[in-house]
């Protein structure tokens, strides 16, 4: 074949077109996926007036950042930044530390009845947690556990992706290692302790930032187990927040906004271990 | 013969302290909202054995409850379809030569991370019909009379269905992406010499070997979106006129504010049901559209 002037040209140019075309879609994307955020941030400094004007700007003219402390003063909100650290804490060590033993079981260890077990914990995958909620109600009122952080902190830390995702990791680590240990006589708690856990540090780090974030996030499960508002987590204080003051739109938007900041941070640090455990789910299905 | 029964003793020690929780939160609880939902019971009187009568009541007389499951329905269908469509789009461009793609994919992948409950006031101040961004954006546009959005009864459901795909699409994006680099680039090379555009190639190779991806994304979107409930529950409080009621806030309100606990067990029974049906008729149809190979 040969090609003329004109016609490597016209190649040129559709090349150069669908690149363009590329990059103004990608960033079209970014513009819908950013511009919630930077309305929510330019909102939490306009003042209530220039908020509710009809002389739209989506800049704030005068910026308030009193509107950051006020969120503080009306409502207790470190305390539910508190009790939010709390509950996340403990949800995330139970997670990966019950999980990572449960799954040495299904990864390291020869047992009858392994592969049985392990595909009910999978299929429990698909569980909708609205089935259990109203049973969890029941046991946690019966133990009298109702509006503590107990009772927040328990159903959420027997999720059974993370034995999953950690079996995972766990079966990729080379048995050799496990089995010279055995010879050297260790037992299987040192093995898990010291061999298997720290070769699984990224999958122990991407278990653990996802429990932190489903748990910082969770409304549903302590909006039906907390009562008072001095345990309240932060969604729980956002929406009481919302029933007081529902029409001061820039002092809802500091709250949320303030609200975010921690898991942001947390997924800004650590953003490829979110990204490397969705990926990993994926690629099972 | 030793060693295997002493690794069953460690299997058992390794894995009892998650499987008893995991057995008492998450596996009990599924025969204890069925015998529940048996109850005619509201945690004070004591409970009456009712039978099926909560579940004849559901789909016979009553209203607000098919008005949720349609709304969940309607919701899902919406949802999924953005979902898909949305993320499929992104994942090619992305996987396209493209610079600063890692940089394009943790920035998409924001919405996903942030609590659901700020996000959803961030939404609603969107939303909102006098001052909010689109309408604010739609006048200056021109529009004389920009919608009601989240206050209008065709308008409440698709609003939430925006908003709910953008929460997720990120998520999906990251799969999809996942599964577009999955696929061997020598099937591109051959369609190349044979002479395929880019439409034919995608619509040959790229479909076909993605769709195992697909099947997941399709059904995690669609469990996902069942079981829908902060978006509504904060944006519309279910409303206007019950359009954005879904099923899973009809079993909040059942249980938790009027204490009908054996009705509302019953919904969530039914609810699980959909859900599995959903999911077996999925994996049956797979066989005629997920392809393992070219």
């Amino acid at each position: 074949m040969t090609y003329s002037p004109a016609h490597t040209h016209a190649r040129r140019y559709r090349r150069l077109a669908h690149k363009l075309a590329t990059y103004f879609l990608l960033g079209l994307g970014l513009v819908i996926v950013l511009t919630p955020f930077l309305w929510m941030l330019s909102t939490s400094l306009k003042s209530m007036s220039e908020a509710l004007s009809v002389d739209f700007s989506f800049l704030p003219r005068d910026v308030r950042w009193e509107n950051y402390t006020e969120v503080w003063r009306l409502l207790p909100f470190g305390r539910f930044f508190v009790n939010s650290f709390i509950v996340s804490i403990a949800v995330t060590t139970l997670q990966v530390g019950l999980s990572s033993m449960a799954a040495y079981a299904f990864a390291r260890l020869q047992w009858p009845g392994r592969d049985i077990v392990f595909v009910v914990y999978l299929s429990s995958l698909m569980l909708p947690m609205q089935i259990a909620m109203i049973p969890n109600f029941f046991l946690l009122r019966t133990l009298g556990a109702v509006d503590t952080y107990v009772s927040v902190i328990l159903p959420q830390s027997f999720v059974v992706f993370g034995t999953f995702l950690l079996r995972q990791f766990f079966l990729s680590i080379p048995r050799s290692l496990q089995d010279a240990a055995l010879i050297d006589g260790a037992g299987h708690l040192r093995i898990y302790a010291l061999i298997v856990m720290p070769l699984a540090k990224p999958g122990l780090a991407t278990l653990g930032v996802f429990s932190f974030m489903f748990s910082w996030n969770n409304f549903l499960w302590p909006l039906i187990m907390l009562n008072s508002q001095r345990l309240f987590t932060l969604p729980l204080g956002l929406v009481s927040f919302q029933g007081q003051f529902s029409t001061n739109w820039p002092l809802m938007m500091a709250a949320a906004c303030q609200s975010m900041i921690p898991v942001l941070i947390l997924y800004g640090l650590a953003q490829r271990h979110f990204i490397e455990g969705v990926t990993i789910s994926g690629l099972k299905g | 013969m030793g060693a295997r029964t002493s690794e069953l003793r460690t299997a058992l020690l390794f894995l009892a302290p998650h499987l008893l929780g995991f057995l008492l939160f998450q596996i009990f609880p599924v025969f204890g909202a069925i015998a529940f939902s048996l109850l005619d019971w509201n945690l004070i009187t004591t409970p009456t054995f009712v039978g099926l009568e909560n579940y004849f009541e559901l789909f016979s007389d009553d209203y607000f409850f098919q008005r949720a499951m349609l709304n969940t329905v309607y919701y899902t269908v919406g949802t999924v379809t953005i979902i898909v469509v949305a993320s499929l789009a992104a994942a090619v461009l992305l996987n396209e030569r493209v610079r600063f793609r890692s940089f394009f994919r943790t920035m998409y992948f924001v919405p996903n991370v942030s609590s659901l409950v700020a996000v959803s006031f961030v939404w609603m101040w969107i939303y909102n019909s006098d001052y909010g961004l689109l309408n604010n954006v739609l006048r200056m546009l021109g529009a004389q009379d920009p919608p009601q959005w989240l206050s209008d009864v065709t308008l409440a459901m698709p609003s939430v269905m925006v908003m709910s795909a953008w929460t997720q699409v990120g998520f999906f994006t990251v799969i999809f992406l996942a599964g577009l680099q999955n696929i061997p680039n020598q099937y591109y090379e051959s369609a190349v010499i044979d002479g395929s555009s880019r439409i034919q190639s995608f619509l040959r190779i790229t479909l076909p070997l993605l769709s195992p991806t697909t099947f997941f994304v399709l059904t995690l979107a669609i469990i996902n979106s069942f079981q829908v409930f902060e978006q509504t529950f904060i944006m519309t409080r279910g409303g206007p006129a019950f359009s954005t009621t879904t099923a899973v806030m009809y079993i909040y309100d059942q249980a938790f504010q009027y204490q009908e606990i054996g009705y509302a067990s019953a919904v969530s029974v039914v609810l699980f049901a959909a859900i599995l049906a959903v999911t077996i008729v999925q994996v049956i149809l797979q066989k005629r559209w997920v392809h393992y190979d070219l």
